[in-house]
């Protein structure tokens, strides 16, 4: 078999790629899962940081490093993908039962969870940020 | 006509030899973090801006730990599974490979000796 010169070679068409290619929502949703899905395994270094401090001393300093401005911003972006991977897990396990299969419901769905999970977040951090959090302090114990 | 031997049809592995263990695991482990996860979201907010105190009493009841335990282990079991996925995906250089799962592995294991430490000595 012959090999064609490289130079001689005629630009061959090439599939469609991600740059060019049409995003649906779906694959926002599906890459999205696995992002925050990694966000969550980082997450459990504080969730470990945080369990330590209630062990062996430093909530203090945990709850004022939390308190920071970056401190707030990587707590909220935890918390979205918490709600982000929970929703988007119950929609993923609803399509192991068969169902939202279809193309507009998916894509309804994929629309649902982003909104869901960012509303989802920011209730969170509203409730926190209202007075409404700490409703544990004082009660155990 | 099958080219598959009967042993190999009736045991449904397919080519892979393993099946849906890997699948199945990560949706029991999915299923379970559900209520697990809306359980932390509730109790995380709930101490939030607590002291010390007010966060080890909330720890040291055995409902509260049992749950926290049960979190952390599942969810590091899911992680595991998750990353492994992801690792299978985009890492395809063999020693790069074995290093990844090496560390996350390490990470995983880690994780779960702190947490579990952490859980017994608040409840001591």
């Amino acid at each position: 078999m012959a090999e064609t010169p490289h130079a001689a070679r005629r630009p061959r068409p090439l599939s469609p790629y991600v740059t060019i290619y049409h995003w649906p929502v779906t694959m926002a949703t599906s890459i999205v899962h696995r992002i925050a899905g990694c966000g969550l395994a980082a997450g459990l270094v504080v969730l470990t940081w945080w369990l330590t401090a209630v062990s062996l001393g430093g909530v203090a300093e945990f709850n004022a490093l939390a308190s920071t401005p970056l401190g707030q911003v990587v707590l909220f972006g935890l918390t979205w993908c918490l709600a982000y991977h929970l929703l988007n897990g119950i929609r993923h396990l609803a399509w192991d039962l068969g169902y939202g299969f279809s193309k507009p419901a998916a894509a309804r769905n994929s629309v649902l969870v982003i909104l869901g999970s960012i509303l989802l977040a920011i209730a969170i951090f509203a409730a926190a940020y209202t007075g409404h959090g700490g409703y544990y302090a004082g009660v155990y114990g | 006509m099958s080219l598959e031997t009967p042993l190999h049809k009736v045991e449904g592995l397919g080519p892979a030899h393993s099946g849906v263990k890997h699948f199945w695991r990560q949706r029991v482990s999915a299923t379970a973090l559900v209520p697990l996860s809306i359980w932390l979201g509730v109790s995380l907010l709930g101490l939030v801006g607590g002291s010390q105190a007010d966060m080890a009493a909330f720890l040291q009841t055995p409902l509260n730990a049992g749950l926290l335990a049960a979190f952390i282990l599942i969810a590091v079991y899911h992680m595991v599974l998750g990353l492994q996925v992801i690792i299978d995906d985009y890492i395809y250089v063999n020693w790069q490979k074995l290093l990844s799962m090496f560390a996350m592995w390490a990470f995983a294991l880690a994780v779960v000796a702190v947490c579990l430490f952490d859980l017994l000595r608040i409840a001591g």
